[in-house]
């Protein structure tokens, strides 16, 4: 019972936020609603038993990803912006879209069989971090070498050339 | 909780991302969208780990969270580019490749 609740709260709370964050005529309070929407999802993660994903959420998306964001609203005007913020002619399309996916989706996960109850399982952050560095080792090290890139390539995109 | 609850909430917050991504103008905003739509793929692994038991699903939703970073750093950087080309943030102002 208590469960449902947390789940019923966490949902109404991530989509409501989602449903801001993608209407909001303010780009500052779209970014800050995704962060709502974030912190969510963290919450859910929680009651999924992953606790270290839940942490990492918080860490990389609501401390890396939205500061960032802001940092990117802040040194791009969008003063004049605000009132064409959204296409009013692409609405309806979108609703149609975004509503269609829904629908496919749906009842895709209808039809299929999924295990109602979940298996008890041991998902310390020990095993995680065990699995990390045995299994996917080769993947982690790509994934290191990714982020340098990353890092790399936002400096030289974003030098001023003529300085 | 029953899994379909989970793939339910995900899906419609794709959604939401979808929708954002189409009627948004303004490029960051077009990201923000993106940022959802990612993170509702996320929750998908974690319910699948946690109902199958697997850990490995956590592990593809690390992986994908530091994905979405870089993803996100470089998005920005095409942005403040393109701010620096027209003034604007419009994905609309750039249109010169179009045909």
């Amino acid at each position: 019972m208590a469960s449902q609740i947390a789940f019923g709260l966490i949902a109404a709370c991530m989509l409501c936020a989602g449903a801001l964050a993608v209407t909001s005529k303010n780009l500052v309070h779209s970014v800050l609603w995704l962060a709502v929407s974030l912190v969510a999802t963290a919450a859910l993660y929680v009651t999924l038993a992953a606790p270290f994903l839940a942490a990492m959420q918080i860490m990389l998306y609501t401390g890396g990803v939205i500061t960032l964001m802001l940092f990117g609203v802040m040194l791009t005007d969008h003063r004049h912006d605000v009132g064409v913020l959204n296409d009013s002619s692409r609405r309806m399309p979108g609703i149609l879209a975004a509503g269609a996916v829904f629908g496919v989706l749906a009842s895709a996960m209808w039809r299929s069989g999924m295990p109602t109850s979940p298996v008890i399982f041991d998902s310390s952050t020990a095993k995680l971090g065990a699995l990390i560095f045995s299994d996917h080792l080769v993947a982690f090290e790509a994934l290191s070498v990714l982020l340098l890139a990353a890092m790399l390539g936002a400096i030289v995109l974003a030098r001023r050339h003529d300085a | 909780m029953p899994t379909q609850a989970y793939l339910l909430l995900s899906a419609a917050l794709f959604c939401l991302g979808i929708f954002g991504a189409l009627t948004r103008r303004n490029a960051i905003g077009v990201l923000v969208a993106i940022e959802l739509m990612a993170n509702a793929v996320n929750i998908n692994l974690v319910a699948f780990s946690r109902v199958w038991g697997s850990l490995t699903g956590q592990v593809f939703t690390l992986f994908s969270l530091a994905l979405t970073v870089s993803e996100v750093v470089i998005g920005l950087a095409i942005v403040i580019l393109l701010y620096r080309a027209h003034q604007s943030v419009l994905t609309d102002s750039a249109s010169e490749m179009k045909g």
